[in-house]
């Protein structure tokens, strides 16, 4: 290695173990480290290729409870494998495969880092690629933030997980906003709400006017009546008859007290 | 005599008038928070002895004063002593002002009764901010349930002094509420006798059903046992006396003029000494019942929130150390937490600053009352049960129902005077006095339904009614016992009702009552001129909560224009007449 490269990362050597490493020097002066562990293979790169990782985070137990699979080397294959399925959708990146994904610091948690290389192996591809690809939507469907969420809802559903519990650490999962009906519901249970106490108010008030006009004829048709009876009695003796007889009776007032008016209960 | 009065169809329709009348809001609202402030289960002992010394002489008095003189309660005050007109006049002003910002609550029932018809509920979720990344940033700082009272439903304006405009959306529920008023009162005693049926007996279904629903709720005996554990020191306070005896006072709805309204209309034979005495117990009983419902709520509010708390902070620690997922739970999270400080100090020391110190008892010590328990902290726990839109609809409609059994006994205080008045009677009809009436009310009420319309509301309920109620009960049962005389009317209701009056009515009346309301005027008094300036709680968009506030001068002005409005009516009513009568002397002395 020529001292005049500028090294700008430098392997931890505790994450190096015997015969397990290979470090490779590259053209532009950047190293590699190929950690190998069982079957996978990290990619331990410089830090600006670390700027391309992506850190996720997963919660079984919260998202399935008892039902909660192990996380194996079986999981991360189909982990690597829904990235490159994400990857290919972006344009020029028809041909990434699944041993372009690459996953290293896999913890109890469940949580880990993964990479995509280019083909050559040599670069990570920029997180803006991936992180558009993470979002990018199934089918492009014109209108409506629904579908960009389609590549995330088939990355979890291959898990099932939701978004809370498979979470894409810097790739924030645009939040499905809530479905504003054209006419608010409130409206609509007030306008028959109102409607109904409008109708019931107009029926009274209506009523009341009739109850009202019924009463003022009813006296007036009293007198009328009253008048005749008063004549005929008068014409028909000669001698005037007590009207008083007429009319079917009278209290007086003076023998009403208040007891007897009305029946306590 | 000419028509004759109105009267009730039974005597349960009296009871049930009174019972959805007392039974109010303040049970709901206030009570519970009175026990929790004062000492628990030790808080019932002053409020039941205010109860019997307090609540039940002076109902049973303005009941028998409402039966024996037949009439509203200017007309009733004119008889037993015409210098006293003035108070029935500064009753019917403090009514007038109640009924002007009660309704806005049963407007803000309304507003929440139909949005509680949608999944999810609405304020159970935060909206999303412009640009779909996270949530409205004043909803993260307050809480969904906060934000949807202070935002969606008041749209509040900072301060007092930014009017803001009509919002029209509570305007309209507005408008709904007074129409439903209207319409229950529209044809007097013969349409509020069908309507007191629900509104005294349905309440007390939804709070049953709750009661049930309440005591199976996870966390419910948390907020039980905290509520009802006595703590007798409070019993030394003399705050708690003093707040059982208002509690009592106003949650009985004396002084406003609606139960010798309600009164007027009973037979004169009508044994009012037994319904006082139900509608007292009943009233103090449902103000119990109804603490039960709320602790239990509380209790499962409560610990909720520890839970989540706990939750998050187990979350936290485990993405924080990548432990396995499961692995931290509440029992362990002690041990866990002292054995990631040793073996990873330095992470641990990053992350504890963000480490909540979860506890169910500041959780239960938040004491909330009025709007702020019915629409906040009530909402919170709603949206936590199961089904929560059918709770939220039971609940509301509840309030509803309180609400508007309520305003039943208001009006009815308004428009009982107007209408025994053969001046305004022989001009329009009753149904047209009542229209006028809700229209004028309801185009005054609506400026608080304006950005800063909550700030005025407050406004009104805290002051609109406190002190003059008090001096008019004072001069009510004073006139009764001292101006009327007390044999005289002992003698009319013996002969009225047909019993002979009890030595305990006799010496409440004469003694205990108006001394115990003289000592609260006195406390009241006091307070507000200690304190100074009067402040109030304005809700500070940025920072997500409520701050204290100046009131303004012309709020000011306006507080003791309210206040002065009513009280000056007793003395100017007394000059009025004196100076008529002086007049009319001065006539019939020119004349002879």
């Amino acid at each position: 290695m020529s001292p005049s490269r500028k090294i700008l990362w430098a392997p931890n050597p505790s994450f190096l173990e015997a015969g397990k490493s290979t470090i490779k020097v590259l053209a532009d002066g950047r190293f590699s480290v190929w950690h190998r562990k069982g079957v996978t293979m990290s990619w331990m790169g410089p830090r600006e290729d670390a700027e391309n990782a992506f850190k996720v985070r997963l919660s079984l137990r919260t998202a399935l409870g008892d039902k909660a699979y192990a996380w194996d080397t079986n999981e991360e294959y189909l982990f690597k494998a829904m990235v490159a399925f994400s990857m290919r959708r972006v344009p020029n990146r028809e041909g990434t495969e699944i041993s372009h994904v690459l996953l290293c610091n896999v913890t109890q948690r469940v949580s880990f880092w993964f990479v995509v290389t280019d083909p050559s192996r040599n670069h990570t591809l920029p997180a803006v690629e991936v992180q558009s690809a993470i979002r990018l939507p199934l089918v492009a469907v014109s209108g409506g933030c629904s579908s960009l969420r389609m590549n995330r809802n088939r990355i979890n559903n291959a898990f099932f997980l939701n978004d809370q519990t498979l979470e894409f650490l810097r790739i924030p999962a645009t939040l499905a906003p809530p479905t504003d009906p054209s006419v608010p519901i409130w409206i609509i249970i007030f306008g028959v709400i109102f409607c109904i106490v409008i109708v019931a108010t107009m029926l009274l008030i209506l009523s009341g006017i009739r109850q009202h006009r019924r009463k003022n004829k009813g006296p007036s048709e009293m007198e009328d009546t009253e008048d005749k009876w008063e004549n005929t009695v008068k014409i028909e003796n000669g001698i005037p008859c007590d009207p008083l007889d007429m009319k079917g009776g009278h209290v007086n007032d003076a023998f009403v007290t208040e007891d007897e008016r009305l029946t306590p209960l | 005599m000419d028509e004759a009065r109105p009267l009730w169809a039974t005597p349960l329709q009296f009871v049930f008038a009174c019972i959805s009348y007392a039974v109010g809001l303040g049970n709901v609202w206030r009570f519970p928070y009175l026990c929790q402030m004062y000492g628990g289960g030790s808080f019932l002992v002053p409020y039941i002895i205010m109860l019997t010394v307090e609540g039940m002489p002076l109902l049973y008095l303005e009941l028998a004063v409402g039966q024996r003189m037949r009439q509203g309660s200017i007309g009733a005050w004119r008889t037993i002593n015409p210098y006293l007109s003035g108070v029935g006049v500064a009753s019917v002003v403090v009514s007038f002002f109640l009924s002007m910002y009660y309704n806005v609550i049963n407007a803000w029932a309304f507003w929440y009764l139909f949005h509680s018809f949608q999944d999810p509920l609405p304020w159970s979720v935060c909206p999303l901010n412009g640009n779909r990344t996270g949530y409205d940033e004043e909803c993260e700082k307050a809480s969904s349930t906060q934000y949807f009272w202070y935002r969606k439903t008041l749209n509040i304006s900072p301060s007092i002094q930014e009017s803001g405009a009509v919002q029209w959306e509570p305007a309209l529920c507005l408008i709904l509420a007074w129409l439903l008023v209207y319409l229950c009162i529209l044809r007097g005693t013969e349409s509020t006798g069908k309507v007191v049926y629900f509104t005294a007996l349905l309440p007390y279904c939804v709070l049953i059903v709750y009661l049930v629903r309440g005591l199976t709720l996870h966390g419910a005996t948390n907020g039980l046992a905290y509520m009802f554990t006595p703590k007798m020191e409070q019993l030394a306070n003399p705050k708690a006396w003093i707040n059982a005896a208002t509690q009592i006072f106003f949650s009985l709805g004396l002084g406003f003029g609606s139960l010798i309204a309600f009164a007027s209309y009973n037979e004169p034979s009508n044994n009012c000494q037994k319904h006082a005495v139900i509608v007292s117990i009943i009233n103090s009983s449902t103000s119990i019942f109804a603490s039960v419902v709320t602790f239990s709520i509380y209790g499962f509010k409560a610990t909720f929130n520890y839970e989540s708390c706990l939750n998050k902070v187990i979350l936290l620690l485990t993405n924080s150390f990548d432990l396995e997922d499961g692995f931290l739970t509440v029992s362990n999270l002690e041990e866990v937490k002292s054995y990631l400080a040793s073996a990873y100090p330095s992470k641990y020391s990053e992350v504890f600053p963000q480490i909540k110190n979860c506890s169910l008892e500041s959780e239960l010590e938040t004491a909330v009352q009025g709007t702020g328990l019915a629409f906040i902290v009530y909402t919170e726990a709603i949206k936590n049960m199961e089904v929560s839109q059918l709770w939220s609809v039971l609940y509301f409609f509840m309030l509803l129902m309180l609400g508007i059994g309520s305003m039943l006994g208001n009006t009815a205080a308004i428009l009982t005077p107007l209408t025994d008045s053969k001046v305004i009677s022989s001009y329009l009809p009753k149904e047209a006095i009542s229209g006028l009436v809700c229209l004028v009310s309801c185009a005054i009420g609506l400026v608080f339904t304006m950005e800063a319309g909550n700030y005025w509301f407050d406004i009104f309920n805290d002051y609109a009614a406190t002190l003059p109620l008090l001096l008019i009960v004072l001069v009510e049962a004073a006139a009764v016992c001292y101006l009327y005389g007390l044999r005289r009317f002992e003698s009319d209701l013996k002969a009225m009702t047909g019993h002979a009056l009890n030595w305990y009515w006799k010496a409440m009346w004469g003694g205990v009552s108006p001394l115990l309301i003289i000592s609260l005027f006195v406390f009241y008094l006091s307070d507000y001129i200690i304190t100074g300036t009067l402040q109030y709680q304005a809700w500070d968009a940025s920072q997500g909560q409520l701050v204290t506030k100046d009131y303004p001068p012309y709020a000011l002005a306006i507080i003791g224009l309210l206040v002065a409005s009513s009280t000056m009516c007793i003395p100017l009513g007394a000059l009025g007449t004196f100076i008529v009568r002086r007049l009319k002397r001065r006539d019939t002395a020119s004349v002879a």
